[in-house]
């Protein structure tokens, strides 16, 4: 009798590679899948058990989700894009030109990379309005609101330092908009904007500490939030959810009490 | 020594210790950021020098305003003299531009307008209109020893100075 393509894969899960990787082991008993979401590194992070009601569209519309989905969208084309991009004055522009009319796909990363990084600054409000108007913010999830504001506060900074990198007339504008507005800032605003762009003006130093940042530091810093974020989901009692919050918990017992 | 006084020798002792480390720790991050401060902050810079070189003084006709878009400066040539207004934008740093339609020099970014002449109590540089908080500054003007007319961008001088203007 031939083999099932269901049986392929028990056969590998049984093999001693595939065990000495995942230790949960083969079965759909409910310890077994539990034991494969505790015992992996990523998915440790979540729930093992999630209510279905949690999964449904209307409970979340899945923007948070979507968020992540942006950001590995973005990780994913601004890499090969960091592979023809030159951070220097002479080339930014040239190859940024390139990239949109010579390199093949080029312009397809571009674009890709361009609106995911539209689409999740949109997602990241549109999640933060969700989770405002449904107030799951409110304890013990305050904390986990705290980390959300500064992923916003890094969304927005990956779109400001990346909005330089074409090195056009509209970057270069707008970063020096951008940049003055730091120098607003009370007593060291003057500084903070010489730190910020490595001289006086928008020059080549400031095109190097922009590209550091972008590719850098604010996605390792955005990395780290959201595994804190993802982690204190689960941490915080699961997704949100109205029948769990404390006074209805009090409204249901006392009506039970009533009766 | 008795045993109590012993003990609490040792809690001090601890507690000694664990001070020296916090403290340790707190002096190698403030010697951290130091550093990291320092280091961030440019020591050369490699941008244009502050100070350009106009050309000479009969390259600008009288009543004219004239922009140098690459250096960022006006040299206006008014009846009293030669004199300089920064181009750039006291609001956000965008370079302005002369409407010679409208006699008057304006921002394209958020709509400030500025004099570019003295007319009652609006001097040369002060803001007509939008949101510039300051007028455009006065720079320091000058001939050098070839007759070419120099001007410093990294020095703003009020437009009473004595070099604030060059007469020729």
């Amino acid at each position: 009798m031939a083999k099932t393509v269901d049986q392929y894969f028990d056969d590998l899960r049984g093999t001693r590679v595939w065990r000495s990787i995942f230790r949960s082991g083969t079965g759909s008993s409910t310890l077994k899948r539990a034991l494969a979401i505790q015992q992996n590194v990523f998915l440790h992070l979540f729930s093992t058990k999630v209510r279905t009601r949690m999964l449904s569209f209307s409970a979340t519309w899945y923007l948070g989700t979507l968020t992540l989905g942006t950001f590995l969208i973005l990780v994913a084309t601004g890499i090969p894009l960091m592979f023809y991009y030159h951070p220097s004055v002479p080339q930014a522009y040239a190859d940024t030109k390139d990239l949109q009319f010579v390199v093949s796909s080029g312009l397809f990363l571009r674009n890709l990379h361009r609106w995911s990084a539209h689409a999740m600054v949109l997602l990241v409000f549109a999640h933060m309005f969700k989770v405002f108007y449904r107030g799951a913010y409110r304890t013990p999830r305050e904390f986990n609101w705290v980390i959300g504001v500064i992923l916003l506060l890094i969304t927005l900074l990956l779109s400001y330092t990346g909005y330089l990198l074409p090195w056009d007339q509209l970057a270069y504008w707008a970063i020096t908009v951008g940049s003055n507005i730091a120098s607003a800032v009370p007593v060291m605003g003057e500084k903070i904007h010489f730190l910020l762009l490595g001289g006086n003006a928008v020059n080549a130093n400031a095109l190097l500490r922009f590209y550091v940042l972008h590719c850098m530091l604010l996605p390792l810093a955005a990395i780290f939030f959201v595994a804190i974020h993802f982690w204190r989901i689960r941490k915080d009692g699961g997704l949100y959810s109205h029948s769990s919050e404390p006074a209805t918990v009090r409204a249901v017992a006392g009506a039970k009490e009533v009766r | 020594m008795t045993d109590e006084l012993k003990k609490k020798d040792e809690v001090n002792r601890r507690q000694f210790f664990l001070k020296l480390g916090l403290g340790s720790l707190g002096i190698a991050a403030a010697g951290t950021a130091a550093f990291a401060y320092q280091y961030l902050d440019p020591n050369v810079l490699y941008e244009p020098s502050p100070v350009v070189n106009a050309g000479k003084p009969d390259r600008y006709p009288l009543d004219s305003v004239t922009l140098d878009v690459n250096s960022g400066i006006y040299i206006i040539h008014s009846q009293e003299g030669y004199f300089s207004l920064s181009a750039v934008c006291t609001h956000l740093g965008c370079l302005t531009t002369w409407k010679p339609e409208l006699g008057i020099i304006a921002c394209p970014c958020h709509g400030s307008k500025f004099s570019v002449s003295d007319q009652g109590k609006v001097r040369a540089g002060d803001k007509i209109e939008g949101p510039a908080p300051k007028p455009l500054p006065w720079k320091r003007i000058w001939l050098n020893d070839d007759g070419d007319l120099l001007v410093d961008r990294s020095t703003d001088v009020p437009p009473t100075a004595r070099d604030s203007f060059v007469r020729v």
